[in-house]
């Protein structure tokens, strides 16, 4: 089925929103509260969009494509209400870009900047919040959380672990963790869902704040997890040939086994990539101590010492661990060398421990 | 995968993970799920929560997800073939069972019923410690709710009749008739990232790439051809049958990333066989407890270095990318293997696609994936040809093995039982924030610092008794050693039971787990043994 926006032809199918028809299109219809991942909730209204032959202004996130529907997304009257959004939004809290952790990587602000808001109208006096850095891995700064609810429901219906919710009512309503803890002290499980759904930076990454290093300064690659069985997919961001920090891959999330989410360990415990204790060289053992060696070396300890055993013992003697750590090209290659070129089956890895 | 290759004729998960959401029952045995595979855990526990999926929980523990089950059955550490055979008597007394499915896909019905008719519920709940009415109203709920999924990991598997407990598993899902279908299935989580495909790429001591026996004359001649070389065709040993026989049998071992010296049981002896070996090479990226050890350490690369695939619990592969370049004088893993073959006169390849386009020739089921196809999304194989989509679940109309295996079980208590003086019930095992022997979450700053230290689960009225707060330092010892650790008082054990994760090799819970073995799998028991647990006095701490 076919629908106009902004006197563009676009394709769609059925059963899509409006939101992502014109996204699919490539046009831009900003939205809050509405992640793919957290479907649409109504809240912040910034993607409303006029329709011909309906009354008022239409939420697009939540307004199903119709074969032949007119749409405009940039009309006064729709500009001028986004306008004001984000007017109201910038007028609550302490929205600082400057030392934001989020800059550049933050959609109000985006959002902002196609409105070509340059400093808010309104000014609320407040005193700041303090921020909570109570949790090992995720801060929350209350002064930046814009209510949309992504985190809620992310947190409730997306992992199902049920930390956060809104508590207390109207100008006073807030996310909070359990019944108001600080983070570190509630039964979060740092699997940073939240911090992969907030639209600024109300909740980021500790240890790239620590390390002052933001998103927009990073290169990020599709890895698979190295923990667990699931194979979540990873975003792993680096800067200068360093680990900076993860966040679930979310292309074609759907499709992926992890639906774009982490756990704890794939979120904070990939930083041992960069550990001091890594081996940099080869190592043998000379008079009962391991020492640096060339790889030529030690290489040749090696192969020296297999064939010597092969000799005197047979290939049997000889004994290969695989590894349920390196990839599958690696495995197949070292059982191939155990069993081409010494000649043994012995070849097993942890899969029983 | 001894239980699942001979009963259904492949060893991996039957299902997808996704198909969760298809279910409309749960079995949940031997897995804690939401600290050891916890993205799994949150897709099971929106598949009960949003889709009103029905979720049986079987474990000693009160694990997390047990506030999600609608029934708990908490059954004895060793107890699971008496549990899971008891569900099945209920389901064929009151002829629950999917009698066409029995009849049509599978053999060893008659020889297998007798054998659960000893699994009266009286009975079982003798053996489990589960009443039974929890029983009865369990084994009405899986047999009637609709297409069943079953999931287990290392809680079924680590005993020594740990094959049996597999056989349970799938003759409830043979004569409930969920195997073959969507949203069913026997499914074993995976504990590592590519455990299934060391597997697959034949890192087993019976098998080449694919399950291809090394005694079929025929699997041996086409990998000879393509190896241009002639190969063995005896059974190699595993891991645990090698480590006895340093000195004897074995007088080399290379060990490629893994770390036995924290994750094998009973490591005195462990520790041992090593030092008897003449040459011990560890290729790996730290200097584990084990590469200490060796004669020669080869500095390989991290994941985040290198490019090659990986297939997950599934069965899916994808494929992963280098995000960073090695630093210091270290090599790719594949090239130090390929270094070597060339002392012994073969060139191997030395790009990951090279060597992935040999995996390809050579195994049938990984032959129409290319790393084009999964660069974005992974495939789950069998997938023999290029215009073939994977497969999301096996033995849709037939089985591997033709007609699926119904097999006769038995209870056997565990290898080691409590008595006075050891009268604990020890588990051991992960907690969410570290893995397997820590090496790589110890070395995180932030999983490091969520927890530091090895600590032991005790329940508060087995610590009162003992004059044990939350937090004292206290003894745990066994037939086999002791450890000193922090007692953490939970009701999730159970009264007489322990849990010690092995994580912490200065606590190293495989000082005291036994290494009886199945005597088919070869899995070590580390899911029951007995241990004592006393305080240590202040006056002897303020000593030290």
């Amino acid at each position: 089925m076919h629908l106009t926006i902004d006197g563009r032809v676009v394709e769609a199918v059925p059963g899509q929103t409006v939101l992502e028809a014109a996204r699919a299109a490539g046009i831009y219809i900003p939205a809050l509260c509405y992640h793919p991942k957290t479907g649409k909730a109504g809240r912040c209204r910034a993607c409303v969009v006029e329709v011909e032959g309906l009354r008022g202004l239409k939420e697009s996130c939540a307004l199903l494509v119709k074969d032949g529907m007119v749409v405009r997304t940039d009309t006064p009257k729709v500009l001028q209400t986004r306008r004001m959004i984000v007017e109201l939004l910038l007028s609550e809290g302490h929205h600082n870009c400057i030392s934001c952790q989020s800059n550049a990587d933050c959609e109000l602000q985006e959002m902002a900047y196609h409105l070509g808001i340059e400093r808010p109208s309104y000014l609320v006096e407040s005193l700041p919040t303090p921020k909570d850095m109570s949790s090992g891995g995720i801060v929350r700064d209350s002064d930046k959380c814009i209510q949309c609810g992504r985190c809620v429901v992310a947190c409730q219906h997306g992992v199902v672990n049920q930390v956060l919710s809104f508590a207390y009512r109207g100008s006073h309503a807030q996310v909070v963790c359990d019944d108001d803890q600080p983070m570190g002290e509630s039964t979060c499980v740092q699997c940073g869902e939240c911090v992969q759904v907030c639209p600024v930076g109300a909740l980021v990454l500790k240890q790239p704040l620590e390390n002052k290093i933001r998103p927009h300064e990073t290169t990020a690659t599709k890895v698979t997890c190295p923990y667990c069985g699931v194979g979540c997919q990873i975003d792993l961001h680096t800067k200068d040939n360093r680990y900076a920090f993860a966040m679930a891959h979310e292309g074609q999330w759907d499709r992926q086994p992890n639906k774009g989410m982490l756990c704890v360990k794939g979120r904070f415990g990939l930083d041992y990539i960069d550990s001091p204790d890594r081996l940099r060289s080869p190592l043998v053992r000379k008079k009962g101590k391991l020492e640096k060696a060339s790889w030529d070396e030690a290489l040749d300890v090696v192969a020296k010492g297999l064939k010597a055993i092969q000799e005197k013992h047979g290939p049997d003697a000889v004994g290969f661990f695989t590894s349920a750590k390196v990839s599958n090209e690696e495995n197949y290659a070292l059982q191939r060398f155990g069993r081409a070129l010494i000649g043994t089956n012995n070849i097993d890895h942890c899969a029983r421990l | 995968m001894a239980g699942l290759a001979t009963t259904l004729g492949s060893g991996a998960m039957t299902n997808s993970m996704e198909e969760v959401f298809k279910s409309k029952v749960l079995l949940v045995i031997g897995s804690n799920t939401t600290w050891n595979h916890p993205v799994f855990g949150s897709l099971l526990k929106r598949a009960v929560k949003q889709n009103g999926v029905k979720l049986i929980v079987c474990d000693p523990r009160r694990i997390d997800l047990v506030d999600f089950a609608d029934i708990w059955l908490r059954h004895r550490n060793g107890s699971d073939v008496a549990l899971l055979s008891g569900l099945q008597h209920i389901i064929l007394r009151d002829n629950l069972e999917a009698a066409d499915y029995i009849r049509e896909r599978t053999e060893g019905f008659q020889d297998y019923k007798k054998s659960i008719d000893f699994f009266t519920p009286e009975r079982v709940q003798k053996l489990s410690g589960v009443p039974v009415e929890d029983l009865e109203a369990a084994a009405r709920l899986y047999a009637t709710a609709g297409v069943g999924a079953l999931y287990y990991c290392m809680g079924i598997t680590q005993h020594s009749h740990g094959v049996d407990n597999v056989k349970s598993c799938v003759n409830l899902q043979l004569i409930t008739g969920n195997i073959g279908v969507e949203g069913g299935g026997v499914n074993p989580l995976r504990g590592q990232n590519n455990v299934q495909g060391a597997c697959d790429m034949g890192g087993l001591p019976n098998v080449f790439t694919g399950y291809q026996p090394v005694t079929n004359p025929a699997a041996v001649e086409k990998f000879s051809k393509y190896w241009n070389v002639p190969l063995s065709d005896r059974v190699g040993l595993t891991l645990t049958q090698m480590i006895p026989e340093c000195g004897k049998k074995i007088h080399a071992i290379y060990i490629l990333g893994e770390n036995p010296m924290v994750s094998d049981p009973n490591l005195h002896h462990v520790e041992e066989s090593l030092r008897k070996l003449d040459l011990l090479v560890v290729q790996d990226i730290f200097l584990t407890e084990t590469a200490k050890m060796a004669h020669v350490v080869l500095p390989g690369v991290s994941f985040a270095e290198k490019l090659g695939t990986f297939t997950n619990t599934e069965r899916r592969v994808q494929l992963s990318n280098p995000a960073i370049r090695p630093t210091g004088n270290v090599r790719q893993d594949y090239e130090i293997i390929a270094d070597l073959a060339l002392r012994f006169g073969q060139e191997f390849p030395r790009a990951p696609e090279s060597l992935f386009q040999e995996i390809r020739d050579l195994t049938p089921s990984y032959a129409g994936l290319t790393y084009e196809r999964i660069r974005e999304v992974g495939i789950p194989w069998p997938c023999p040809t290029e215009d073939h989509p994977g497969t999301r679940f096996l033995h849709a109309g037939k089985f591997a093995r033709g007609l699926a295996l119904l097999t006769p079980v038995t209870y056997s208590p565990p290898a080691e039982e409590t008595d006075e003086e050891y009268d604990l019930v020890l588990s051991t095992g992960r907690i969410l924030e570290h893995f397997h022997t820590g090496s790589m979450t110890r070395r995180s700053q932030i999983l490091d610092a969520a927890v530091k230290n090895g600590h032991v689960e005790l329940h508060p009225e087995d610590a009162k008794k003992r004059g044990i707060s939350d937090g004292d330092m206290v003894t745990v010892a066994t037939r086999r050693g002791r450890i000193e650790t922090s007692a953490m008082l939970t009701d999730r054990v159970d009264r007489g039971s322990i849990f010690i994760p092995f994580h912490f090799a200065e606590a190293a819970a495989n000082m005291l787990t036994n290494d009886a073995l199945d005597p088919i799998a070869k899995i070590p028991e580390f899911k029951v043994c007995a241990a004592r647990l006393e305080r240590i006095a202040v006056a002897a701490l303020e000593q030290k």
